[in-house]
């Protein structure tokens, strides 16, 4: 009998249909030899759903099974009845699983526990009917680990398909069951133990600290997920922590080696790994900033892991690594693997750009690679010397004749839209540069969209620059690109350029030649939100792809997001101000990438900044980047004066508070109109918002996120508009602000780009805040300390300005500064003039001393600035200037 | 969790297929099979691969691929975990992790499969407790089945499985009771072409093997256990006591297991054991080159390297290569351009060399790469960090067991450019 089984299960695993046999195999269940038995099961698993009718006949075997003497016999028994998938049957086996889930032996509860996972998947209402979740619920204070970590491991398997039920409520009294198990039970227990805890939100800084120090035991685990899902649950609970704790530091050095352990195993261990470890990078880049050599590439690594491990070494270089990283790089960019050469090169080109210092080496690198002359490294080099041409302007342009040596080997559209760009941008230096485009222009049917559009854009610079030699071939050119090409893009942007030539060139010299701003290093880099819910997501598929669940998962929708605490314990009351959009997002049902908006949105406005340039050419990013960026600037001034209501409320209390102006108008955001003004009293920062709604149907989920700025402005609280917004209705709401946020420099200095959500859509906007919302109460200096400091920073970085037609004596001044926080140290009378000393600090601890000089006839004011971070002067003058005129 | 498994041989046939939960086609596979033939290189296919409606997370071992297919979110690294366990069991079993292997074992292996894991979630996968539940096969085992009719499948619930020793069973009886520790470490390291140290860095080893009656509690210390600051440890060593004392102590597993793994990487403590003085050189416009690689010993504390092979990835316009080894033997295979020198002992009276032309195809432009050497070598009674064990003390028992360590060093991942 046996043998006839087993061989009946031999052809079953192959792939062979054997189900014609079920009756005659269902025959042997009922033996004592445990071996035939199982084999039965075995079968029976495969073949029941195919025979349901016939399977009838195996549920008397099972009931009579699971109340066998043998603990083994019963929790085999209700192991294999789970996997039964006939509805028919499934009601049977209610009674003998209860039993179980309630049975003596440990073994019989933690099989069981697991059987309820598999009747759920089968019958969710059943389930739940029978109230088996809360004996599972139950079992999570069992005596035995392996029970309860079975339990959870059921309960998190059930929670995945009922995202809303709170099937996993934890709290302290559970955690501390679940840390106990965590301790004893198997190595797949403590992964699902781990995961579980990873959702827990503890309610302060200690309970989060001594979760830490039960949890750090298991890094030094021999199960890479063991220790991979212990990072997850530190990562998330270390946001709770203060920096200054100890203990903080003492973790910090305690993540770096099983992050590095998990690198020498296998290679797909290996590349897991990897992707996770650019999360934890990104996030705390301080973790690694010491292991930069074990990243460095093994030539028999495979593809995988050396593109992955090339993208960790560039975000781990500093200034402190660069030359050994360069050294490295240049070792890759001679390998045998095209990919990874590439990528090599690339690398190369970012290192540039993310670390000053090293551009130079980087450049000439560059170029000694150009010299090997091998065709896919010399185009690979030239794309990334056009970003660091972007990035360091009027620098390395010597380098252009080498570049233009190379000029016909390049076949890839990158490269060669990369090199026309340079010829146009720079046509001005390059004699030849209309002889280079011609030689380009000959095919230009034959090329890729991205080589039309860029070379179109390339003549028309090299017009504005030399119109007087170059009229024919702009005809040409455009005439090409406007009656010969069925290209939509090219035909468009033919004609924006040919009219802009013909009606305005002076125009179409702004607009073409116009400043581009600089790239940044941050380009690459995801964006924080999305970083901080992927950081809840380690270990994971999430992390492996870097997209959140709900973009990939099938049939998560209204998966609930999960995000990072909020800091606590720190006296700042720093809120992290991410908590705030994605707990709207959480309340919404169809939640699928509804963070996304936000964050993809931000990033998408970023990214325009610097992608421009790889992707079409150089005339698209000019006007698309213009207008977030300057969107607010000419608004508040040009109907600044509209809504001079509101002006003066908060002199007295705090410090000058401009009139509210419109930052973004109704008909730019479907009808939302939003105005405001920064403000600061007492200590606090606020920002004033009105929003309207101009629309006609309500809004209402109103949330508000700032992206990335120079002094890491942030909302401290999310946005709060109690009651939906009715049409024609507006409401006032004043958002507390802190300066915790993520620290990005922007240009100019003082624009903040703002993102606001409601239930129609996302919009943006991007504002200049006034600088003296940013000066601290605490900014005055003593007498020795202003004239040591004086003396010591250096007279570069002094910077004069004329403040006109101001009729206010010192006094006055004096006072009417002290008001937003412009401390005057000193008075003195020199011939006749007053000189005002004076000082102020700003939020990110920058002293400023200031000297005014005022003469009693004269209604002009001299002011001189010294400040260690001169790049602050001129909008500390607009903040002088403001404060006075007001 | 784990939804199913698939086991491809390296021809791309399906030759043993398990599900767990419902049946998923085997057609799923076809997304795999995309993959691999775009990596080219088995070595390359992405361990994660999605597909429409599932995911593939893959390993590739002894010449087979285990895909398994998974349909929620689950760590991968739980995944791929659980599959290289699975390999290692099935070594454990049959000796060998092959095809011929598990073909000829099918009922086993599924019954294996079966045992480990239970609707995805894994359910015993310590040899020990599987071995009591599944007895691996013998021959002497089947004569015997055969004739008596008993079958390799135990009936009673294993005694790990709930204790808090999951890892050992308990009525453990040997007549010749022994604990035996081989310390093995393995030098990773990148020289460049000028010789210096790029990265290196040691991973070491402590595989067991423990065959002691009854429960032993066994504490084993180290000389200078400072040396241990990145280790990871098998279950049943208790953390407590490491972290106060750094002494490891712990109640074995019954047989071979690997006791801790750990990491010795502040560059001061590698020493390099051998250096290499190369000159490969191809010339312009001409269709050969030169090839000349001497080997000798550098730090190696007074003891043999012995078992050096060096591997050589050369240019893919490298046709046949004429050299003369002074020491040992060596190939070249013409279709995957891979030299093998086999230089066996250095005596450093006369240092091993291989030098001759390298014919290249005539007409191809000179290789840009300059193709990294491999090196393999060992020294036995060596652990080339310093590690040293101190004492091992057995409480519990009262008989008295017979101990041994071993040391060797070895060539883990030993790149020398050029």
């Amino acid at each position: 009998k046996k043998e006839a089984v087993k061989k009946v299960i031999a052809s079953m695993t192959v792939g062979k249909d054997v189900s014609a046999l079920f009756p005659d195999v269902v025959n042997c269940m009922q033996t004592d030899n445990l071996e035939l038995k199982k084999l039965v099961y075995l079968y029976l698993m495969n073949y029941a759903k195919s025979q349901p009718d016939m399977a009838i006949m195996a549920v008397n075997t099972f009931v009579k099974d699971c109340e066998d003497p043998n603990p083994l016999i019963r929790a085999l028994a209700v192991r294999t009845m789970g996997c039964i998938r006939v509805d028919k049957i499934t009601e049977y086996l209610c009674e003998p699983l209860r039993k179980c889930l309630k049975d003596e032996d440990p073994y019989v509860r933690k099989t069981a526990a697991v059987c309820v996972a598999k009747l759920h998947d089968i019958n969710a209402q059943l389930v739940e009917d029978q109230g088996f979740l809360d004996t599972l619920k139950d079992l999570i204070s069992d005596s035995n680990p392996m029970v309860v970590a079975n339990a959870v491991a059921a309960l998190s398997e059930i929670a995945e398909s009922h995202p809303s039920s709170n099937l996993l409520d934890l709290n302290p009294q559970s955690i501390n069951k679940l840390l106990t198990a965590l301790n004893e039970c198997t190595e797949w227990g403590q992964i699902f133990i781990l995961d579980c805890l990873a959702n827990y939100m503890p309610k302060d800084d200690r309970e989060a600290q001594s979760i830490c120090e039960r949890v750090t035991p298991r890094l030094s685990h021999a199960n890479s997920a063991v220790v991979l899902s212990a990072v997850k649950v530190l990562m998330k609970f270390m946001e709770m922590l203060s920096k200054d704790l100890d203990y903080y530091g003492t973790l910090l050095k305690k993540l770096a080696p099983p992050l590095v352990t998990l690198l020498s195993a296998e290679p797909e261990l290996q590349y897991v790994a990897l992707r996770n470890i650019n999360l934890i990078v990104q996030k705390r880049p301080e973790i690694l900033k010491h292991e930069m050599k074990v990243f460095f590439v093994k030539y028999n690594d495979p593809i995988y892991v050396k593109l992955e491990k090339l993208d960790i070494m560039i975000r781990l270089a500093s200034q402190a690594n660069i030359a050994q990283v360069l050294a490295e790089l240049k070792e890759y960019a001679t390998e045998v693997d095209v990919d990874f050469v590439r990528k090599a090169v690339r690398a190369i080109g970012r290192c540039a750009i993310k670390v000053e210092q090293s551009a130079e080496r980087c450049v000439s690198t560059l170029l000694d690679l150009i010299q090997t002359k091998v065709n896919y490294v010399v185009q690979e080099a030239i794309v990334v010397i056009k970003d660091i041409f972007r990035k360091y302007p009027n620098k390395y342009e010597s380098v252009i004749a080498t570049l233009c040596e190379n000029l016909d080997s390049l076949d890839e559209p990158e490269a060669r839209a990369a090199m026309i760009w340079i010829v146009g941008e720079y046509a001005e230096r390059i004699d030849n540069a209309d002889e280079l485009l011609e030689s380009f222009l000959e095919g230009f049917h034959d090329e890729s969209t991205q080589v039309q559009l860029q070379l179109l854009t390339a003549i028309v610079k090299l017009f504005l620059k030399k119109p007087t030699e170059t009229q024919e071939l702009v005809q040409q050119v455009l005439s090409l690109a406007t009656q010969d090409s069925d290209n939509p893009d090219l035909r468009d942007r033919g004609y924006i350029y040919w009219r802009l030539l013909s009606t305005d060139p002076v125009a179409a010299k702004e607009v073409v030649l116009a400043e581009k701003p600089l790239i940044s290093e941050e380009t690459d880099l995801i964006e924080p939100t999305l970083l901080d819910e992927l950081i809840c997501y380690i270990g994971t598929l999430a992390s492996v792809y870097h997209k959140p669940p709900s973009a990939f998962v099938e049939g998560s929708r209204g998966v609930v997001h999960k995000s990072l605490p909020p800091r606590t314990g720190s006296s700042e009351s720093a809120e992290s101000p991410d908590t705030a959009p994605s707990g709207v997002q959480a309340a919404e049902q169809p939640a699928m990438g509804a963070v996304d908006l936000l964050g993809g949105g931000l990033d998408s406005l970023m990214g325009d900044e610097s992608e421009g340039m790889g992707g079409g050419g150089t005339f698209a990013p000019a006007p698309s980047t213009a207008v977030p960026a300057t969107l607010g600037a000419p608004l508040s001034s040009g109907l600044g004066d509209l809504f001079d209501l509101t002006g003066g409320v908060g002199t007295l209390s705090g410090s000058y508070v401009a009139p509210k102006t419109v930052w973004l108008p109704a008909m730019k955001a479907k009808g939302l109109e939003i105005s405001g003004t920064f403000s600061r009293q007492v200590g606090s920062i606020s920002m004033d918002l009105v929003l309207t709604n101009k629309a006609l149907q309500v809004m209402s989920d109103f949330a508000i996120q700032f992206n990335r700025n120079s002094f890491g402005l942030a909302p401290a609280a999310p946005l709060q508009v109690h009651a939906p917004l009715a049409p024609n209705q507006s409401v006032e709401i004043s958002l507390p602000l802190n300066t915790v946020g993520s620290v990005m420099k922007m240009d100019p200095l003082n624009n903040l780009q703002v993102a606001v959500k409601n239930n129609i859509d996302v919009f943006y906007f991007s504002t200049l805040y006034p600088l003296h919302i940013l000066f601290v109460e605490d900014g005055k200096m003593e007498r020795q300390m202003f004239l040591a400091t004086w003396k010591d920073i250096a007279n570069e970085n002094e910077a004069q300005f004329q403040i006109k037609d101001c009729s206010l004596n010192a006094d006055a001044v004096s006072s009417k500064l002290q008001g937003s926080n412009i401390f005057t140290i000193a008075k003195r009378n020199v011939e006749g003039q007053d000189m005002l000393y004076q000082s102020l600090k700003l939020t990110n601890g920058i002293w400023v001393l200031a000297e005014l000089r005022i003469q009693p006839s004269n209604p002009s004011f001299t002011l001189s600035l010294k400040c260690r971070a001169p790049e602050v002067s001129q909008y500390i003058y607009q903040a002088y200037e403001t404060i006075l005129k007001n | 969790m784990i939804h199913s498994l698939f086991l491809i041989n390296c021809s791309g046939d399906i030759f043993l297929e398990k599900h767990w939960k419902s049946v998923v086609s085997q057609s799923v596979c076809d997304y795999f099979f995309e993959a691999q033939e775009k990596a080219i290189d088995v070595e390359n296919v992405p361990p994660v691969i999605s597909t429409p409606h599932h995911y593939l997370i893959s390993i590739y071992r002894d010449k087979i691929f285990f895909v398994s297919v998974i349909q929620t979110e689950v760590p991968p690294l739980f995944v791929i975990e659980f599959l290289h366990r699975v390999a290692d069991t099935f070594q454990d079993y049959f000796g060998e992790c092959s095809e011929t292997a598990i073909k000829d074992n099918v009922v086993i292996v599924y019954e294996l499969l079966e045992e480990m894991l239970d609707n995805g979630f894994p359910l015993a996968t310590e040899s020990n407790i599987l071995k009591e539940l599944i007895k691996p096969p013998t021959i002497l085992r089947s004569v015997v089945n055969s004739i008596t009719g008993s079958s390799n499948v135990g009936d009673t619930l294993p005694t790990g499985q709930l204790s808090n020793i999951p890892w050992r069973r308990a009525g453990v009886k040997y007549t010749n009771n022994e604990a035996y520790f081989d310390v093995v470490e393995e030098i990773d390291a990148i020289i460049d072409k000028s010789g210096s140290t790029v990265f290196a860095e040691i991973q070491g080893v402590i595989d067991s093997c423990i065959k002691l009656s009854g429960m032993p509690d066994l504490s084993l210390s180290f000389m200078n256990p400072r040396l241990l600051d990145d280790v990871s440890f098998h279950p049943c060593i208790r953390f407590k006591r490491w972290e106060s004392e750094r002494v490891l102590s712990f109640i074995p597993p019954d047989g071979n297991f690997r006791l801790i793994s750990y990491r010795v990487s502040s560059q001061n403590l590698v020493a390099i054991p051998v250096y290499v003085k190369h000159m490969i050189s191809f010339k312009e416009n001409s269709s050969s080159g030169r090839f000349d690689v001497t080997i000798g010993p550098k730090q190696n504390m007074g003891k043999t390297v012995e078992g050096v092979v060096m591997t050589v990835h050369m240019p893919k316009a490298v046709l046949n290569m004429n050299l003369t080894a002074t020491q040992g033997s060596y190939t070249f295979d013409p279709v995957t351009k891979v030299l093998t020198w086999d230089v066996g002992k250095i005596t450093p009276q006369k240092l091993p060399n291989l030098k001759g032309i390298v014919n290249l195809q005539s007409g191809a432009p000179k290789p840009e790469e300059n193709p990294s050497l491999n090196i393999q070598f060992k020294i036995q009674q060596l652990a080339i960090s310093g590690l040293k064990v101190n004492r091992l003390d057995m409480y519990g028992e009262k008989y008295k067991p017979f101990k041994g360590v071993k040391y060797i060093t070895k060539a883990g991942k030993f790149q020398v450019r050029t």
